[in-house]
């Protein structure tokens, strides 16, 4: 491209649009009735929170998942991607929050690998290979020589390799999921040199990002998503941030929350500058007794990871812990298990459950030490202790000697969240307590939760989820890339200003 | 309790192991006799008795491979010490045994839980190493019949209630390991480590800490299994076990052990030990080659695997049948 032959490459024919797009999961609507277009030439920001639908809108315009409804038309030809070869050969293509790269092969090989040009014998055609990865790499502006392993390259060059490999495939349709996510700023300043030029080639370019700076910077559209809708569209120079930051939050509460206001006790934990090597650092905050004690927070802003070493699974670097006012280190989940402290993970399948063992030995497995003597275990303390669960979770299942394996999602939460409270804790993290469930079930849990807290225990509750995090809450700490962006009292909590302290846009 | 012991998939070995014993004693009237039956046990308690220690192993997503190494230093070791020294007590050297192979376990195990190290590599390396140890010791010397004193030869084969001593020692570790495995913290932390790591993790389980006492277990047995070995067939060398830790592996696979950790039972090792007990002693009375035997033991083990893996899959759609599961699975995907 030479610089003289700008005017931009405008026009008013989209070279993709989706129209009408609706996807179920069952139990979930994913996306219902989504309209989206992508013009040549122009950067269009796709904007919303966790959960809003927009990795499933990717998906669908990656032809990893077909949508139930709805329509795209390429170029004004309807298409249909049934396969991710597919939405390729229709120049779609997506360049990954985590790119999907091999450090062991060198640099062409990941541009090329598994669309490598073949000589007439049906072999790799090397040259050719390393050539066009040569071009492609220039046409980028980078020197990166295509015959270096991919491990001895930085990240940012990983990600030309990345961009590279994106454009190999004849691409005319680039979509950026969180590019910038593991970027210093002098990177993603190199990115966005890319993504000019991308543009000024005519290229239709879906960016997304959680970050309102970049935003700003290199888009010229946008679209709102919520709760799997999308609420708004148009150019970027016409909205302030302001009003964006609104359509990203601003549904009614659908369901009242029953947040029930207790009398908060005494401290019962307090976390003093509390620091990870690499993952947060210099948390402090103090949980009260009957408290319900919010983290909110961007996926990758570290609360996950807060949780995980309360609970003892990663050591911290620094920072104290006082439990009760006395100072005490945990450095197992044994320990913490025996001082009180249990931790639901997010991920209830994967940390969960052992789904090999019978329901009965998944519950007693946290409380061994208290319903076993001299290291044996008494089979009729471990039933007494799981029937005493399963009745108060209403538990459905045969038998309690059957593999928690064999029950249902819905039965296997119960089995999980029973096994935690049956080591009797004081203070009980959530995870994301209510991610991947219906909305009816979302109550339930979260009257629960109330009840727990009612009955004394104290409670962090992790959540991406702003209704849920603004109902359910007495206070709520905001993290913003590892550091603690404020902590709100209830009646300081709104929408705006959570989002606002998590996205870093004050 | 009989039904808790042999669930479905024991109860099929059982009757397969019944059908053999019956179809092998019509070619050989004197093959399922009570004595000749008592014999087949008795052939087979080592194995029993190294694949209950290779159980524990497995079911923590594990495997030792060097049993037998450690069956053939430890054996060599109290051979040469009962030779050295006649007038060391049997209990003594029975002790020497449980520690020595108690202590190779133990190596194999803190290579698995400090340095993370996956334990198939851990414990080629140590086979090697232990069998190599077992030449340096001797030099390469047999210690011989000749050598060992009554008391030690003799001692596994006194009979109790027409079963010998050997056989007697076998049921003692099986009514033991169902204990530890059943009733113990450490058995229920081995099924949780194997099950799903991460959970036993969570659930303040130290996964490295119980992999360490499960190889701890199978040295131990291995050791016991050393002394017994050389007591049987009377004679110490290098090359005693050479290759039987892939017959241990072989027996739990056939008792529905998974490989993937987690499943299996006491019962189910035995019964697989002994499916290959019965095996290996019928073949050659109905005159079939024993290279003949090794492509028939091959065989039942890739139809045992197959058929596991059938089992594993059909609990699978049991669960996506369930409406509430198939949910859970969508919305992970």
């Amino acid at each position: 491209m030479n610089k003289i032959s700008l005017p931009e490459p405008v026009s008013e024919t989209p070279l993709l649009e989706m129209r009408g797009i609706s996807k179920s999961f069952p139990g979930v609507k994913a996306l219902s009735d989504v309209n989206i277009a992508l013009y040549p030439g122009r950067v269009t920001a796709l904007i919303g929170e966790n959960g809003a639908g927009k990795s499933t809108l990717v998906k669908i315009l990656t032809g990893i998942y077909e949508s139930d409804e709805g329509d795209i038309q390429v170029d004004g030809k309807p298409v249909v991607f049934t396969n991710a070869q597919d939405a390729i050969d229709f120049g779609v293509t997506a360049i990954h929050q985590e790119t999907v790269l091999f450090d062991e092969l060198s640099v062409a090989e990941n541009i090329f690998l598994g669309h490598a040009p073949k000589t007439r014998l049906g072999l790799v055609d090397w040259k050719a290979v390393n050539a066009r990865s040569l071009a492609l790499l220039h046409s980028l502006e980078s020197n990166i020589d295509p015959r270096v392993r991919l491990k001895d390259l930085s990240i940012a060059q990983r990600h030309l390799v990345a961009i590279a490999r994106a454009l190999s495939v004849d691409a005319r349709i680039v979509i950026m999921d969180e590019p910038t996510a593991a970027l210093s700023r002098k990177e993603v300043d190199d990115l966005f040199q890319i993504v000019k030029r991308l543009k000024a080639q005519g290229k239709a370019i879906l960016f997304i990002s959680h970050k309102f700076d970049e935003v700003y910077e290199i888009a010229d559209h946008y679209a709102v998503f919520r709760d799997g809708k999308a609420v708004g569209s148009g150019a970027l120079a016409d909205v302030g941030q302001d009003e964006i930051v609104k359509l990203m939050v601003g549904r009614s509460i659908e369901h009242a929350f029953p947040k029930v206001d207790i009398p908060l006790g005494e401290t019962v934990l307090s976390v003093e500058n509390y620091t990870h090597p690499t993952e947060f650092r210099d948390i402090s905050f103090a949980l009260r007794k009957g408290e319900i004690f919010g983290i909110y927070g961007l996926v990758g802003a570290g609360r996950s990871e807060i949780c995980q070493s309360l609970f003892g699974v990663t050591k911290p670097s620094g920072g104290a812990l006082k439990l009760g006012g006395k100072e005490i280190v945990i450095s197992s989940p044994s320990d913490a298990i025996k001082a009180g402290i249990v931790y639901v993970p997010e991920e209830r399948g994967r940390h969960g459950a052992v789904l090999q063992l019978p329901i009965y030995q998944n519950i007693s497995l946290p409380s061994l030490t208290r319903t076993s003597r001299s290291g044996f275990l008494r089979a009729a303390e471990e039933f007494a202790l799981a029937r005493k669960y399963a009745e108060r979770f209403d538990l459905r299942a045969a038998a309690l000697s059957v593999p928690v394996g064999t029950l249902s999602g819905g039965n296997q939460q119960k089995v999980v969240i029973g096994k935690w409270l049956a080591t009797q804790p004081k203070i009980l993290i959530l995870d994301e307590p209510t991610k991947g469930i219906d909305i009816g079930s979302k109550a339930a849990v979260h009257a629960f939760i109330s009840e727990l807290a009612g009955e004394g225990l104290s409670i962090i509750m992790v959540s991406s989820e702003l209704p849920e995090i603004l109902g359910m809450s007495d206070r709520v700490l905001v993290m913003r890339e590892g550091l603690s962006a404020g902590i709100f009292e209830r009646s300081q909590l709104n929408a705006e200003t959570l989002v606002r302290a998590a996205t870093g846009n004050a | 309790m009989i039904r808790q012991l042999f669930k479905f998939r024991e109860m099929l070995l059982v009757i397969i192991i019944a059908i053999l014993l019956a179809v092998f004693s019509t070619r050989s009237p004197g093959f399922a006799t009570p004595g000749n039956l008592a014999n087949i046990f008795n052939d087979t308690s080592i194995l029993i008795i190294l694949a209950l220690g290779q159980m524990a192993v497995i079911l923590t997503k594990s495997i030792d491979l060097s049993v037998a190494a450690n069956v053939a230093f430890t054996g060599m070791a109290v051979g040469m010490l009962n030779a050295a020294h006649p007038e060391l007590p049997l209990a003594l050297i029975l002790v020497v045994a449980l520690c020595i192979g108690a202590v190779l376990g133990a190596i194999n195990g803190i290579f698995v839980w400090k340095l993370n190290i996956p334990s198939i590599v851990v414990t080629l390396g140590t086979l090697t190493i232990y069998r190599g140890m077992a030449f340096v010791l001797s030099g390469g010397a047999w210690v011989n019949a000749h050598q060992m004193t009554a008391p030690f030869l003799q001692t596994p084969r006194q009979l109790f209630l027409g079963l010998p001593i050997l056989g007697w020692t076998a049921i003692v570790i099986v009514a033991v390991m169902h204990l530890v495995m059943s009733r113990t913290f450490l058995g229920r932390a081995i099924y949780a480590s194997g099950g799903n790591p991460t959970a036993a993790v969570y659930a303040g389980i130290d996964v490295g800490r119980t992999r360490f006492f499960a190889f701890v277990i199978s040295g131990t047995l291995a050791g016991l299994c050393g002394y017994l070995w050389v007591s049987r067939y009377a004679v110490a060398y290098v090359d005693i076990a050479a290759g039987f830790e892939l017959d241990t592996v072989a027996a739990c696979v056939i008792g529905g052990i998974s490989t993937l950790g987690g499943i299996g039972s006491v019962a189910g090792a035995v019964l697989g030990a002994l499916f290959l007990g019965v095996i290996k002693n019928a073949l050659p009375v109905i005159n079939i080659s024993p290279f003949a035997q090794m492509a028939i033991s091959g065989s039942v083990i890739i139809a045992a695997v197959i058929f596991n893996a059938r089992q594993e899959r059909r609990r699978g759609r049991i669960i996506l049948r369930d409406r509430g599961a198939s949910e859970q699975i969508e919305v992970a995907a």
